[in-house]
């Protein structure tokens, strides 16, 4: 026969729950610290496209970006649909590129200047037109280090 | 006067610290920034007159996306699966055949000479190319670069060319250049037809 025994004699102690706040604390400082804001608002629509072959970026501080696409929704009665080039905040032409460059040239340190990267993030739908101009516009200004940017794609096994 | 400060009760600091950490994790994005990295050439001076470097028709492979994002390889429409492959045979030429770009021999610092391809690819592309097209296309064919990399990596070093050290990467490097040119633009829109 099965006997059950009834715990008389021990009272369960309720758990201690003082180190909790600390705990939770120690994990929303990290939270806090590796937090990055988005800098930029997008004025361009980008669907960036997939690729196996990628590298990661691995000095953030050191990149520019240049995003091609069409304009948002709330643009494109004044820009219409064809695909745009966005520099910092605003819509911009090849010719403003030299510029942007020599800016972010400008607020990185001297000795980190040649590892400049200039990730273009461009739509997958854009013609490669634009996409050719902004280059030779690149290479007139020697800003050499371009990284396409991809989205990472699961590996396909063919067939 | 003064009465005995009694404890301040934290058992809502818990919940209250809980209530941040949920912000802070729904607002992070902890994307990471990940791409192909290509270096551009630099541009040729417009004064000065720069020697066209012949290249032999056997080292060269054209890859070209038209206007309607078709794929010729060599002349040859091509399906995008089989680019990787192509280019591969091309780069090793294992048969050494004479139409297949010729090998020299070359001296690499600290490794002693081997067979180095002189084989070049030369990616082009048209205006109305999509951007889609072309990054596929340039996927494949740093893939075949890489694979081509990582067989010589695994004859020679034992392992894949990633978890090589720093000096037999450059070894590997020297030994297989990712030779992948682009043509200049204005070349390619004077012969359009």
């Amino acid at each position: 026969m099965a006997k059950f025994k009834t715990k008389t004699g021990k009272e369960l102690k309720p758990l201690n729950t003082a180190s909790l706040p600390d705990i939770v604390f120690m994990l929303l400082f990290f939270f806090m610290i590796s937090v990055s804001f988005r800098q930029t608002e997008r004025v361009v629509t980008v669907r960036l496209p997939e690729a196996t072959e990628i590298a990661k970026l691995d000095r953030k501080d050191l990149a520019s970006y240049i995003n091609i696409g069409t304009p948002i929704p709330a643009y494109q009665g004044q820009y219409g649909t064809d695909a745009r080039i966005q520099l910092n905040d605003s819509f911009s032409t090849i010719e403003d590129i030299r510029d942007f460059i020599a800016a972010s040239r400008e607020s990185m340190p001297e000795g980190d200047r040649p590892l400049m990267t200039i990730a273009l993030k461009v739509d997958e739908n854009v013609h490669m037109g634009i996409v050719t101009d902004v280059k030779q516009e690149l290479r007139r200004t020697s800003a050499l280090k371009i990284m396409y940017s991809t989205r990472r794609k699961a590996e396909q096994h063919n067939f | 006067m003064a009465r005995p400060a009694g404890d301040i009760n934290a058992g809502s600091m818990a919940d209250i610290a809980f209530l941040l950490l949920i912000f802070f994790l729904v607002t992070t994005t902890m994307d990471v920034e990940t791409g192909i990295q290509r270096r551009l050439p630099p541009m040729p001076d417009e004064n000065q007159q720069t020697e066209v470097e012949q290249i032999n028709k056997r080292n060269i492979m054209v890859v070209l996306i038209n206007s309607s994002d078709r794929l010729f390889a060599r002349g040859q429409e091509m399906h995008i699966t089989m680019l990787k492959d192509k280019v591969k045979e091309f780069l090793t030429n294992p048969a050494n055949l004479p139409d297949m770009p010729e090998k020299r021999e070359k001296e690499i610092e600290g490794f002693g000479t081997t067979m180095v391809s002189r084989a070049v690819v030369s990616l082009q592309n048209h205006r109305g190319t999509s951007y889609n097209a072309y990054i596929q296309v340039q996927n494949e064919l740093v893939k075949a670069f890489n694979e081509v990399r990582d067989e010589f990596a695994m004859q020679h070093f034992g392992k894949k060319y990633d978890s090589l050290e720093e000096d037999q990467q450059r070894i590997v490097r020297d030994a297989v250049p990712l030779n992948l040119s682009e043509r200049e633009p204005s070349e390619v829109k004077s012969r359009r037809r």
